[in-house]
């Protein structure tokens, strides 16, 4: 009873793999931005912490033993030069769809990584203007001159 | 690819991202971010995700770790905690 | 606080655990992500769009509008760095200057010494001599940087690539351009007035070219309007209307790129970079 229940879970713990991991990288990310003191320590856990979910949903999109979204084509002379017939009969092949990877999560996970690091542009100069006001990062000791001053 | 070679990469994802919080000098921390944020890269070229590889390779382990490397050298590099 | 902190993610992580147990496999081709609306994405970009590359023509043509406003958002943090960091503070107080023939360092206060001297060279305070083989290696690097950031950026069609990737890239080599020489000679080729001004450049073709549909009598970013423009017809002007919108995101994410890195490396001052 107990050796079954063992290997059942753990053939179930092998299966979600992906979704164990991005569980634990994305709760080192948010250790980091509520416990940490030092303000670019924050910032390094919430660069860990979106790129997780960015993870999360492209292993969402994967299919075993699909190829890249890019359409195999035959490229050929005489396809460039008639244009849109010539690529319309070969889009009337049929295009197997279990042959390609989701697509629809790389397209929104491209966004997510260019907001990600416009966001982390901003929060460092952030914290440039608070080391410049306050003399120091860490988040005690500036508690302790907003209190005192 | 074959799945061993995806459970070794993100178990040193996993590592890389407990040593970038863990350590207590701030540019190892940032590029430590460099070196996670390649091998993330890695797992998604494996996983089919090329469009998503190629801009995690030049976002995060190039732009965002220089910018992380000039925030450390305008403000300081030890840290407490 | 540290205590009630590691509890807190204790629970999470559980409790996420515990949900995420009844989510689809990983790799099944049937889950519910994979069957609504993809399937005409993989089975339609061909005959409506005539580009292979399927995460390309979702990105600019079915999706074209929130990549537009994706643009705008990377623009807007490119003018918040220079809103928050650029801002005169006291004037700086001495500058180093090196004598090229006899190699004496002299330190002048203020700023009253000659700008362009032939003999002397500004140096920066923590000067380390800028070697020679690392800025002369770079110098053979970096044009062939661009042409491959050009490359990807035309390629978008048919390869992994596109406006984003050729952007950074672009960008980057200009940071390269920065590191290894100095922060002065970058700025001097590339100046932050030609960044901001390209930034803003960018997502005008973008926008322009969604107004340019308007115009020619279809909805806001509906390329097939372009058809007489371009002088096809209506499918291979998607495909070069997805062209032009892509060259405007990869101008606008190289000059932000440019333009964060400018007034984060010297912190808003511009005369000494990292």
């Amino acid at each position: 009873m107990r050796d079954s229940d063992m290997e059942s879970i753990f053939a179930l713990v092998l299966a979600k793999a992906n979704y164990v991991v991005y569980i634990i990288l994305m709760m080192v990310g948010l250790y980091a931005m509520i416990v940490k003191n030092n303000l670019i320590k924050k910032i390094v856990g919430m660069s860990i912490f979106q790129t997780a979910i960015i993870l999360f949903y492209v292993s969402i999109g994967c299919k075993r033993g699909a190829t890249i979204p890019i359409l195999v084509h035959h490229a050929s002379p005489e396809a460039a030069a008639h244009g849109a017939e010539k690529i319309a009969a070969h889009a009337m092949e049929a295009v197997d769809v279990a042959h390609y990877i989701n697509p629809l999560p790389h397209v929104l996970m491209l966004t997510a990584i260019v907001v990600g690091v416009a966001t982390l542009g901003v929060a460092l100069a952030l914290a440039i203007k608070v080391y410049n006001t306050y003399g120091t990062v860490e988040e005690d000791e500036i508690n302790q001159q907003l209190r005192s001053g | 690819m074959f799945w061993q070679l995806e459970l070794i990469i993100l178990l040193l994802v996993i590592i890389c991202a407990i040593a970038a919080i863990t350590v207590r000098d701030l540019l190892s921390s940032a590029l430590l971010l460099g070196a996670y944020s390649f091998l993330l890269c890695l797992i998604w070229a494996v996983m089919g995700a090329v469009d998503v590889a190629f801009t995690e390779a030049t976002v995060g382990a190039g732009v965002s770790t220089v910018f992380c490397v000039a925030a450390v050298f305008h403000t300081t590099r030890r840290t407490k905690d | 606080m540290k205590i009630l902190g590691k509890l807190t993610i204790l629970l999470c992580g559980v409790l996420l655990l515990v949900f995420t147990m009844e989510f689809p496999d990983w790799g099944d081709p049937d889950s519910p992500a994979s069957t609504h609306l993809s399937p005409y994405f993989i089975q339609h970009t061909m005959e409506d769009t005539a580009v292979p590359n399927i995460v390309t023509s979702v990105l600019a043509d079915y999706r074209g509008y929130d990549t537009l406003f994706e643009t705008t958002v990377i623009l807007t943090a490119g003018l918040a760095c220079f809103l928050l960091l650029r801002i005169e503070r006291k004037k700086v107080h001495h500058r180093y200057y090196r004598h090229e023939p006899t190699g004496v360092t002299l330190r002048m206060e203020g700023d009253k010494f000659p700008r362009n001297s032939a003999v002397f060279q500004r140096m920066d305070a923590n000067w380390v001599p800028y070697d020679f083989v690392i800025s002369r290696t770079c110098r053979l690097i970096i044009p062939f940087i661009q042409i491959f950031a050009l490359y990807v950026v035309a390629h978008g069609h048919h390869s992994p690539g596109g406006g984003f990737q050729g952007g950074v890239l672009m960008g980057a080599s200009v940071i390269l351009f920065a590191i290894s020489h100095s922060l002065r000679a970058a700025i001097k080729s590339f100046s932050e007035k030609t960044a901001a001004l390209l930034s803003v450049t960018g997502v005008f073709i973008y926008a322009g070219t969604g107004a340019l549909c308007l115009i020619f009598g279809e909805v806001f970013l509906n390329y097939s309007a372009l058809a007489p423009l371009f002088g096809s017809d209506r499918v291979m002007a998607r495909s070069h209307g997805i062209l032009m919108v892509e060259i405007g995101v990869a101008v606008a994410v190289t000059a932000v790129m440019i333009w964060i890195y400018y007034n984060l490396s010297s912190a808003g001052k511009q005369d000494e970079g990292l």
